[in-house]
């Protein structure tokens, strides 16, 4: 393995405020060792920047190892990257080469302004879960154990790897639509699947889609973009269970 | 979206079982196309309906189209779309436009003639002159070649929609969905193959 670091240009989104207008700008970066994760490359970017006295780039991050769903990046055209099944802090250098050209831009939907350089503001997914991604448990003090109900395994399973979903709104980026229905149908699956999501399935559903497209955020027409760059390999089976509830929700409605 | 388009699937199977008809037999082919065009249960109920799925199926996919482009806001600088969706899958508004330029000169190619001969040149009814008209139509190498390129967008169009019309309605099976996709791929494949086998069977058999 070489130890000599990688040369590269990066052309990064800069945007000063969500009511500038923003371009591109080229950087150069030298000496980039192949072992760095992405997020680590831009720090090295922005000690740069400081040092010369110029604004560091803004971009989202907090855990740093895949789980709290914060850093988001377009790059090279790709949700979180080139790489499968991971986040952009998971994301190792050793995926480019000594040369490249790598272009990185926010997340772009109408629903997630940029807030700042690569800062989206995606908060219309955290009203989306309140409008109904939640069980309303009674906490009186003589609330049952939820292991006294017996749940089959596949249906656990299945609800499990729904709640896998960490919000990071990779799915809405990839998407041609900015369809926000892979994230919505993994928060709608993972209480279907369970008999405690049954008392509210019918309000939860509606109340979910109905604030998702409040929110402008596009309708899904199959593409499967989102299952294949979704860090937690969440199914495009959720969106058909979603499309399931959201029909049966209709028919059985008494109003 | 789904439903009419499951409709539109049912219907091309019908219609290019009487294509067929054509290759096989003048006859068969003209009592068919005879019945389709007087009976009054096919005429004032099937073909409206039919008309308004086609309407319902395209002014909803575009309007679908509209919202989903309005819905992306600022387009990306540099977007590797090709890395996790198909071609077909990104495109249908694309190949859904050329099958309705292709339909609305169908339209004015056999139903306008329809039309014209039986309401409004008020013609007797002929039962033999379907298959003559149809053949002498695919002798023209205009014809046929709209006809081929045409089928190949509705290939394109179905490669996608067949599979994607069941996730819509809520079928996704860990079982059948796979079954579901092959059968798709088949359908987009063989259904159009047999609309362009006909017509180049008429091409190739003109006598003079
Ligand atoms: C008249 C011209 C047509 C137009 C403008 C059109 C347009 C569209 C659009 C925009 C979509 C949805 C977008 C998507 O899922 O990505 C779609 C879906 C579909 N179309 Fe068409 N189309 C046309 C004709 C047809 C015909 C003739 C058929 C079939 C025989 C057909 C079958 C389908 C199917 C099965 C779907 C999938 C439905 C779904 O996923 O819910 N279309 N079409
Ligand atoms: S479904 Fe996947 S891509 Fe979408 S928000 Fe959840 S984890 Fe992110
Ligand atoms: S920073 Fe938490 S997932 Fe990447």
């Amino acid at each position: 393995m070489s130890d000599k670091g990688m040369n590269l240009t990066l052309k990064i989104w800069r945007q000063k405020d969500s009511k500038s207008k923003g371009k591109m700008e080229t950087y150069k970066l030298s000496d980039i060792s192949e072992h760095m994760s992405f997020l680590e490359m831009l720090d090295v970017l922005n000690e740069q920047l400081i040092n010369e006295g110029q604004e560091p780039v803004a971009f989202d991050h907090d855990c740093r190892e895949g789980i709290c769903g914060m850093c988001s990046l377009y790059i090279n055209g790709e949700a979180h990257g080139p790489d499968r099944g991971i986040t952009t802090c998971q994301l190792h250098m050793r995926m480019f080469n000594d040369g490249d050209t790598i272009v990185i831009e926010p997340w772009r939907a109408a629903a997630f302004p940029v807030t700042k350089d690569l800062i989206v503001d995606r908060s219309a997914m955290d009203r989306i879960q309140q409008a109904g991604g939640f069980i309303s448990v009674n906490t009186s003090g003589n609330t049952q154990d939820a292991n006294a109900i017996p749940i089959n395994k596949s249906d656990a399973d299945k609800s499990f790897d729904a709640a896998a979903c960490i919000g990071c709104g990779a799915c809405v980026a990839t998407c041609k639509n900015a369809s926000a229905m892979l994230f919505v149908s993994a928060k709608i699956s993972q209480f279907a699947l369970l008999p405690q999501g049954q008392v509210e399935a019918k309000e939860r559903v509606d109340n979910m889609v109905k604030q998702m497209d409040l929110e402008g955020f596009g309708n899904c027409t199959n593409t499967g973009a989102c299952e294949a760059e979704c860090p937690k390999g969440i199914s495009l089976e959720n969106i058909a269970r979603m499309n399931r509830e959201f029909i049966k929700s209709a028919v059985l409605k008494d109003k | 979206m789904a439903l009419s388009g499951f409709f539109l699937l049912f219907f091309l199977l019908m219609h290019l079982s009487i294509n067929l008809l054509s290759v096989f037999s003048e006859d068969a082919f003209n009592t068919v196309s005879h019945f389709m065009g007087y009976n009054p249960l096919i005429q004032f109920l099937m073909q409206p309906i039919l008309i308004a799925g086609i309407i319902f199926h395209l002014v909803m996919g575009m309007v679908l189209e509209m919202k989903n482009r309005k819905a992306r806001g600022v387009s990306y600088a540099k977007n590797n779309a090709a890395a996790n969706s198909t071609w077909m899958s990104r495109n249908m508004i694309i190949t859904g436009i050329m099958i309705l330029l292709f339909l609305v000169a169908h339209m004015i190619d056999f139903w306008a003639h329809e039309i014209d001969y039986k309401y409004i040149a008020a013609n007797a009814e002929d039962p033999t002159r379907y298959w003559e008209e149809l053949h002498h139509k695919m002798g023209d190498p205009l014809h046929v070649g709209i006809y081929v390129v045409a089928f190949v967008f509705l290939s394109l169009h179905l490669m996608h929609g067949f599979q994607s019309a069941f996730q819509s309605v809520g079928f996704n099976h860990n079982k059948y969905t796979p079954a579901i996709k092959k059968l798709g791929t088949l359908y987009a494949i063989l259904v159009p193959l047999g609309f362009i086998f006909v017509a180049l069977f008429h091409f190739l058999t003109q006598s003079h």
